[in-house]
């Protein structure tokens, strides 16, 4: 029947749509976490602290959480557990790695902070998380993360932790290699 | 439904007359190359009824395992794979393809087409699921079984930790899909071009409406279950990182789409069902279906709201507080439109003159356990009671009385109230009313004290469990096998229907209005090839 | 349900066994022990009673209605099919009890989030089958897995009061004092769970949740892992007892200074061999408790997902690659670095133990120190 042909198309549209929508939810939920900071994540890309005002009436306690994965053989752990910082302030953060194995590992620090909305406030100026880390087998070193807390940090929040968790990603690191050179470097 | 139908006499004999002219295939061609939409719907039903039973055998498995504390029977693993492959089954192969038969048998019937809009595309979507849930089964005898993350996958035990039988079930849910949009597709098509002159939208029966509406639903959320398995699909073979943290994905994502397609799935596999009790309470009650618009808007606005909720399954997944207070307020709206569809069914009874059969006893068994489940819904809505109860054994009570008493319920009320329309025969009322009357005790035996092992602090998919939960367990157990056992009356009342008994009269039930008993019992292969004209 | 097998099957003896055992049931959801957990708790009575009202009145009509209106009474069905006046009320009615109930609910929720102004902090990770506590701004951490012996599992001995909820370290917390919980997950989700504290959260791997608790009364408290986890899901439970602060700082003292003397052990050990009869027996026990979840107690693995130990080309070709899975780990898989769980001493035995057991008869002792040289990257 000729009539139920343009019917037919729009559903079969609708359900296209609908399959495309499933995968545009992907984006779409870093583009709602970004904005509401929903689960925590941190942007991955730095940012300037050129114009930030030092706002020295209060003091956020930050807490730094480092953890390599269940198997990622790397001692990582940060300097110090926490720091009190006034909103404001740039500050570094100095992380240790480790590799004890006797073979060259790549790590990826996977951040994530608690409480999530405070995420929106964490500005990070310089971090190791950005890249790839590489570490030689034997070898140690030092990660910097250097970093401010927006003034603008609502008032309920008095503490921020900030996890992160090393995953070693050398296999993924192994199979874009003939791609990509000098990745982490 | 305010339908008078004037058909002239000799419209009817001649649909007899061609009956007679036309020469269906016999044997098992009929069935594969059918294109009819009553061989159609029967295969649907039979499928789901098999389905039914397979699922159900699964179901048997878990419970004889948790009869007793300590490990008897299965392996943890093999127990896994039980859950996910019962609920897997039940959704999909058992719920969804009764309903879709339903629809095919009876939606060209109510609205006076000749069948379905496209009929071989009807083949279609029937003959590939057999397979699908062939490819399901075959795999729980691969090298490290079948799917064991449960029916609703979550990521990363689906991807990263899952056996190498995943791709398969990833295969057979896309099959599955295919199916349901194909169906859902032809739903819609149907009724938007085929309904008889005269058959106006606020005067489609009820059934009808809540079909076209779930198949919106399914049209618009079958595609997203595609794509979720499809990146699980990826993430698992291909190196992609949508839920894997250490690839810059995030494993509460894979639940966001999930429910995204979860949460109106639920409600797929309930609107159909207030559709058939809305057609058998005003039937037995004799008097007309009370606030027939409000039930359409009540429907539509139920499946509208169910785009908004889903993440009501997440909440202890660590959500910010004012994405759980939305998602709260949402859940606890959806109580107002389905209550609206209670109320409307006692009202309907109200003043009626009723009658207590087969079908009417599953309906008004549906209306009270259905509700019972909805309460527990509305507890569940309450984010901080949530934090107690989610993914305890009261979640598990909660949507087994939705599920079963509510969705299975209705599927069987329909079965009983079309199957004179079908075969042409009463079925036996004497051993219905047995079937009703062993299913509705051994089914709250099952579910009702689920509730109090859940709340008492036993959480749901484990096989083995703390002694105090011990003895509720083994009553649950008993409870299960006697449900199990008494479906098989149910197939006894079918056999002996199809094969003979008391010849029912056109209108079969007294208090009986609408198309579907205008015609002949048993319906002749071919209705309405001249459209009936409704006034 | 003691020797569950020579129980015959029947209804009374099965149902008079597990009551001679099991500590009744309670029938409602726990009250609980701290501020929130009563709030969670009265909220759940609250919609539960409004709920048994709303069920009696609209049953209670249709009721009268099944027993007055029957055709077999002779009564003649009335004609009315709409009302707009009744739709609207019994559509507005339960909007006002809806927003009743959501306002205390939303009061709650939101003290359920404050996590500031914590006294203690531990972070909770979970893992394929275990949870892993550590106390923040302390080197306290340790892992806390089932005790249940295998044999009560399998219906061998007589199953223990606590049977599956019951651990070898519970978490140890201070009463009286705003302990701040935060979960994340070394592989799939899992989700902590203590009833008495009315927290679930789950684990998240690569993201951290919190929770909070105020625990005014000492005591054990026991829960589960709540979201499906894999094969042992039902074999992750939680135990936290609550101990006054004075016995939590002395626990806590006691706790730490148990690790400083492990480490130091550690190096001596370094210098001992262990003959082969001790690691044997070591290694068993830890295989046991630490392995054979996966593995299998008989090392034949489940294939298609947990690689077979007995034979396996790995552990009977390439010692070192074998030590090196062991402590680091296979990215990509469900094998853990147990480097970071297992002392050398546990190491160096389970190695040994799996390398000579069932039919793996390679004859080799693994020492603390051949574990420790490949630890240091030193392998051959």
């Amino acid at each position: 029947m000729a009539q139920n042909k343009p019917l037919i198309g729009k559903l079969l549209l609708v359900t296209l749509a609908m399959f495309g929508f499933g995968f545009a939810l992907v984006p779409l939920y870093d583009v709602f976490c970004d904005l509401t900071g929903i689960n925590g994540k941190t942007a991955a890309v730095a940012v300037t602290g050129d114009n930030a005002i030092v706002d020295t009436s209060r003091e956020i306690t930050i807490e730094f959480l480092a953890r390599p994965n269940k198997d990622m053989p790397w001692v990582f752990k940060p300097e110090v557990h926490s720091m009190k910082v006034h909103p404001g302030e740039i500050h570094i953060m100095n992380y240790l790695a480790e590799n004890p194995t006797g073979r060259m590992i790549v790590g990826q620090a996977v951040p994530s902070v608690s409480p999530g909305q405070a995420a929106l406030y964490f500005n990070k100026i310089e971090c190791f998380c950005f890249s790839q880390q590489q570490l030689a087998g034997g070898k140690d070193m030092l990660m910097p993360l250097q970093f401010y807390v927006d003034p603008a940090l609502p008032a309920q929040f008095n503490t921020i932790t900030l996890n992160y968790t090393l995953y070693d990603v050398t296999q993924a690191w192994a199979a874009q290699q003939p791609l990509q050179d000098n990745i982490g470097e | 439904m305010s339908v008078v139908i004037t058909e002239p006499n000799d419209h009817e004999q001649h649909d007899h007359d061609h009956d007679h002219h036309d020469h269906k295939p016999s044997g098992i061609t009929r069935w594969l190359y059918t294109t009819n939409h009553k061989d159609i719907g029967t295969m649907y039903l039979v499928f789901a009824l098999v389905m039914f039973f397979i699922g159900g055998t699964m179901a048997m498995v878990i419970r004889l395992e948790l009869f007793q504390p300590g490990m008897q029977f299965v392996e943890p693993h093999f127990f896994n794979q039980m859950t996910t492959v019962h609920g897997l089954i039940m959704v999909f192969g058992a719920v969804m393809p009764a309903f879709t038969g339903l629809a095919n048998w009876m939606i060209p019937m109510m609205i006076g087409a000749p069948d379905m809009a496209l009929p071989r595309m009807n083949n279609w979507s029937f003959w590939i699921l057999p397979f699908a849930f062939l490819i399901l089964l075959l795999s729980l005898f691969m090298p490290g079984g079948g799917p064991s993350f449960g029916w609703t996958f979550y990521a990363p035990l689906s991807t990263t930790y899952s056996s190498d039988s995943t791709a398969l079930f990833v295969f057979s849910v896309h099959i599955m899909g295919i199916s349901s949009i194909m169906g859902a597709i032809n739903v819609i098509v149907t009724i938007w071009n085929m309904r008889a002159p005269g058959m106006t939208w606020m005067k489609m029966p009820l059934f009808v409406w809540t079909w076209f509406i779930t198949a919106f639903l399914l049209i618009m959320v079958m595609p997203v279950l595609a794509g979720v398995v499809t990146m699980v699909l990826t993430d698992k073979y291909f190196g992609t990182s949508f839920f894997d943290a250490a690839g810059g994905g995030d494993p509460v994502l894979f639940q966001h789409i999930f429910w995204f397609f979860g949460h109106p799935e639920v409600y797929i596999m309930i609107l159909p069902a207030f559709g058939i009790v809305s057609a058998i309470i005003p039937t037995f009650a004799r008097k007309k279906l009370f606030g027939y618009a409000s039930m359409v808007y009540a429907t539509a606005s139920i499946a509208i709201l169910s785009f908004l909720v889903w993440a009501h399954h997440m909440f202890t997944t660590g959500m910010p507080v004012f994405a759980t207070l939305f998602f709260m307020y949402a859940t606890m709206l959806i109580a107002v439109p389905t209550g609206v569809k209670v109320f409307n069914w006692v009202a309907t009874m109200w003043r009626g003159a009723m009658t207590f059969e087969v079908p009417m006893m599953f309906a008004l068994a549906f209306i009270v356990l259905f509700t019972i489940g909805g309460f527990s819904g509305l507890m569940l809505a309450i984010t901080p009671a949530d934090f107690q109860y989610h993914d305890t054994y009261f979640v598990v009570a909660h949507f087994h009385y939705v599920l079963v008493t509510g969705a299975i319920f209705s599927i069987v009320a329909a079965v009983y109230y079309w199957l004179p329309k079908w075969t042409g025969n009463m079925y036996d009322e004497t051993l219905g009313q047995w079937h009703f009357w062993c299913s509705l005790i051994s089914v709250n035996m099952l579910f009702f004290p689920m509730h109090f092992v859940g709340l008492a602090g036993m959480p749901r998919r484990i096989p083995d469990y703390a002694l105090q939960f011990a003895d509720f367990n083994a009553f649950i157990s008993i409870g299960g096998f006697l449900f199990g056992l008494s479906q098989l009356i149910f197939v006894w009342v079918l056999i002996k229907c199809a094969r003979g008994g008391v010849k029912a009269t056109d209108q079969v039930w007294e208090g009986a209005e609408g198309l579907e008993w205008e015609v002949p019992s048993p319906a002749p292969y071919h209705t309405f090839e001249t459209p009936p004209v409704i006034k | 349900m003691a020797k569950t097998r020579s129980i015959r099957w029947s209804l009374p003896t099965l149902l008079l066994a597990a009551s001679a055992n099991a500590a009744a049931m309670p029938l409602n959801m726990t009250k609980g022990v701290t501020e929130i957990s009563q709030e969670v708790y009265s909220l759940h009575m609250l919609i539960f009673w409004i709920c048994c009202v709303i069920g009696a009145v609209v049953f209670g009509i249709m009721f009268v209605s099944i027993l007055l209106h029957r055709k077999s009474r002779g009564v003649q069905p009335a004609q009315f099919h709409e009302s707009t006046k009744i739709e609207i009320l019994w559509t507005a009615i339960p909007v006002v009890i809806l927003i009743g109930m959501a306002i205390p609910a939303s009061k709650t929720l939101i003290a359920m989030d404050d996590t500031s102004a914590a006294d203690v902090t531990v972070q909770i990770t979970g893992s394929q089958w275990k949870w892993h506590y550590k106390y923040l701004g302390s080197d306290l951490e340790y892992y806390s897995v089932l005790a249940t012996p295998r044999e009560q599992i399998t219906n061998r001995f007589t199953k223990g009061e606590n049977y599956l909820l019951e651990v070898d370290r519970p978490l140890v917390i201070p009463t009286g004092q705003k302990i701040r919980f935060l979960m994340t997950s070394d592989d799939v989700i899992h989700s902590w769970w203590v009833p008495a504290f009315a927290i679930k959260k789950d684990a998240n791997p690569g993201f951290i949740n919190e929770a909070w608790t105020r625990v005014d009364e000492p005591g054990v408290y026991r829960g589960q892992c709540a979201e499906l986890c894999g094969k042992d899901h039902a074999y992750m439970p939680v135990v936290v007892v609550a101990k006054s602060p004075e016995d939590y700082a002395a626990w806590k003292l006691a706790e730490e200074t148990r690790i400083a003397e492990a480490k130091a052990a550690e190096q001596e050990l370094l210098a001992m061999n262990m003959d082969m009869d001790e690691l044997m027996a070591n290694g068993e026990r830890t295989y046991i408790a630490y392995c054979a979840a996966c593995h299998q107690p008989n090392g034949a693995g489940l294939p298609g997902i947990f690689p077979a130990l007995a034979g396996s080309d790995l552990i009977l070709n390439d010692k070192t690659a074998h030590i090196d899975i062991v402590l680091n780990g296979k990215s990509g898989t469900a094998m853990q670095a147990f480097g970071r769980q297992l002392s050398l001493k546990e190491l160096a035995s389970v190695l040994t133990y799996t390398r000579n057991a069932w039919g793996n008869d390679t004859g080799d002792a693994i020492q603390a120190a051949d574990v420790y040289k490949v630890q240091q990257g030193e392998g051959e």
